[in-house]
């Protein structure tokens, strides 16, 4: 080497050398995430400025895609349903989840293990055959549950009608992501230290008093963790209702959610400037909605 | 009271409770492989949770695999080449990168990783049309690496194997094997891999899952029914399915149903046999944060 790097101390030399190490290893993650990710959403950012005219051609218009997103009523309708779907499905998802993976923990069930990994099953089924499965078992031709309450007289709920359609939805979801959850909260629960316990014991708390003053607080991260993934689950929710959508067409229209919207309006309308504002926009909510949750969480805690 | 690790006092009101939500969350899947053994009219005529007097479960297989000139098969075949590269390359590439970033200083280590960190929250879908946007300026779409190439990044991943690699390899570790000479490539492939390979399965695992079950991504990318992985492929019967009714698409009821069967079998095997390794590396994630 040359002189000027023997000038170097030696412990610097050193550490530089090891600095460029740590580059070099992240650097593989760090290119393909500026390629698919950083890069598609300024293209997105920069193709929502623009907008085509069957006249004129491509034509700059500033912030006209936003303002246009933000009074779509068909936008604003599918952000609505998928807020309700995620204040009523998400509360259900976890609770069920909490309540397993406390059962679970508590040591007081027998067959455990057929438990666990019977509940944790439906999340290694594909959205696509978990949706068109219930979509089947829902039907009023062959669906069993349309079955049974002929057996018994009744009529059937229809539950792929306009009523019902969000519950439908919220049942498929629930089923496939509750046991996903629940091996969260679980994983997390056993990694907290049985010394507690025994000690709480020892004072004389019992197994409800463990589960709400000791687990449930340690559970806090994880519980943060499974509540921030349902806020992006739900707020773009796609595949399910895309393939109920087939069996009811007049309930499910192309702006039922927001990410239906997107898709509709960039392959079906051919508006691609205004799809990519409209996924911009959806983007943000949910970071939006992510951060609010993060912070009213931290805040009740302190 | 009791811990988790020593069974203490068992509950049968418990233990029933949780019996009857194991049904809800099995019986759609019983029903699947009871209707896999139905012809169009028995799931029509039928209690559609028990069987039918024949079984045509070997037939609706065989037909499966016949039909439209063996596409099925392809569609398989498809989504492994996919979900098996995918998989590999996002947990190599964030085995690298949370190595780098748990065991390395350098200028911006910090900023870096909150970067890739806040990503975690920026929806896939939401990302699905302007990825789309990009590679059909580029001539990638209708290729196979437009749903392999946005799948390699897992920032989750990455933060995962920082996590786990914090702890698994432990400084003095590295240090010996500074000092005996080895570069720091060779560390990291003889000496830390062995460490990280629970973590290395874990992100492995859950991204073949996600690339696997992934449904968004191909049905805008890809319109060429060769190239299509299975979940799009069975989209696209169930369509049939439906438009034709009872009538002309009658036969493809079967199809659509024993060919959904046939698509979950190696997954749910893939996860009771590599149970270990998902169940540490999801605690991983939630104790940590």
């Amino acid at each position: 080497m040359s002189t000027v790097t023997a000038a170097v101390p030696r412990r610097r030399r050193v550490a530089s050398r090891r600095a460029a190490a740590g580059y070099l290893f992240v650097a593989p993650f760090l290119v393909v995430f500026v390629a698919m990710l950083v890069v598609p959403l300024a293209y997105a950012g920069y193709l929502s400025l623009f907008r085509e005219q069957l006249i004129g051609g491509t034509t700059f218009a500033g912030l006209d895609n936003y303002t246009r997103a933000l009074t779509d009523d068909r936008l604003l309708g599918g952000v609505a349903r998928v807020g309700a779907f995620f204040a009523i499905q998400v509360p259900i998802m976890l609770g069920l989840a909490l309540f397993f993976a406390l059962a679970l923990d508590s040591g007081a069930l027998w067959l455990s293990r057929v438990l666990r990994l019977g509940i944790f099953v439906p999340y290694a089924v594909p959205s696509v055959v978990a949706a068109l499965m219930w979509g089947y078992l829902y039907g009023p031709d062959f669906g069993p549950i349309a079955q049974l309450f002929d057996k018994v007289g009744w009529d059937a709920p229809n539950l792929l009608g306009a009523d019902l359609m969000l519950g439908s939805l919220a049942n498929v979801v629930t089923w496939e992501f509750t046991g996903y959850n629940m091996i969260i909260l679980y994983a997390a629960l056993r990694a907290v230290p049985t010394e507690l316990y025994e000690a709480a014991a020892v004072d004389g708390a019992g197994a409800w008093r463990i589960a709400w003053s000791i687990k449930i607080p340690a559970l806090r991260p994880a519980l943060m963790l499974t509540l921030i993934f349902s806020v992006i689950g739900s707020f773009q929710l796609f595949n399910e209702p895309q393939l109920l959508q087939r069996l009811a067409p007049n309930v499910i229209d192309s702006a039922y959610t927001p990410n239906l919207y997107a898709y509709s309006l960039a392959f079906t309308s051919q508006d691609v400037n205004y799809a990519a504002a409209v996924s911009f926009l959806l983007g943000i909510v949910i970071v939006a909605v992510s951060y609010t949750v993060q912070l009213a969480a931290n805040r009740r805690r302190s | 009271m009791t811990t988790e690790r020593l069974p203490g006092k068992r509950s049968p009101l418990l233990t029933l409770a949780m019996l009857a939500f194991l049904v809800y969350f099995l019986l759609p899947l019983f029903w699947l492989v009871v209707a896999s053994t139905k012809t169009t009219g028995e799931l029509f005529s039928s209690f559609g949770l028990w069987f039918a007097d024949d079984f045509s479960l070997p037939g609706n297989i065989r037909d499966v695999f016949a039909a439209e000139n063996g596409v099925y098969g392809r569609w398989l075949l498809n989504t492994v080449v996919y979900a098996v590269v995918s998989a590999g390359g996002a947990a190599l590439l964030a085995a690298l990168g949370g190595y780098g970033f748990a065991k390395f200083r350098f200028r911006g280590n910090n900023a870096l990783f909150g970067v890739v960190l806040g990503s975690i929250m920026v929806p896939s879908t939401a990302l699905a049309i302007p990825t789309y946007l990009v590679f059909s300026k580029i001539g990638l779409v209708n290729t196979p690496w437009a749903i392999i190439l946005p799948s390699l990044v897992n920032p989750f991943g990455l933060y995962l194997m920082r996590v786990y690699a914090e702890d698994a390899v432990p400084d003095g570790l590295i240090e010996a094997a500074r000092i005996d000479g080895a570069g720091e490539f060779r560390i990291f492939w003889q000496v830390a891999m062995r460490l990280l390979a629970p973590g290395f399965v874990t992100v492995l695992l859950f991204t073949l899952v996600a690339t696997w079950n992934n449904y968004f991504l191909p049905l805008i990318m890809l319109n060429n029914p060769s190239l299509y992985p299975v979940t799009v492929g069975l989209a696209n019967w169930a369509a049939q399915a439906s438009m034709g009714g009872g009538g002309s698409g009658g036969n493809v009821l079967p199809l659509v149903v024993t060919g959904s069967l046939l698509s979950i079998v190696p997954l749910v095997i893939a996860f009771l046999m590599l149970q270990r390794y998902w169940q540490s590396g999801l605690g991983a994630g939630g104790v940590k944060q």
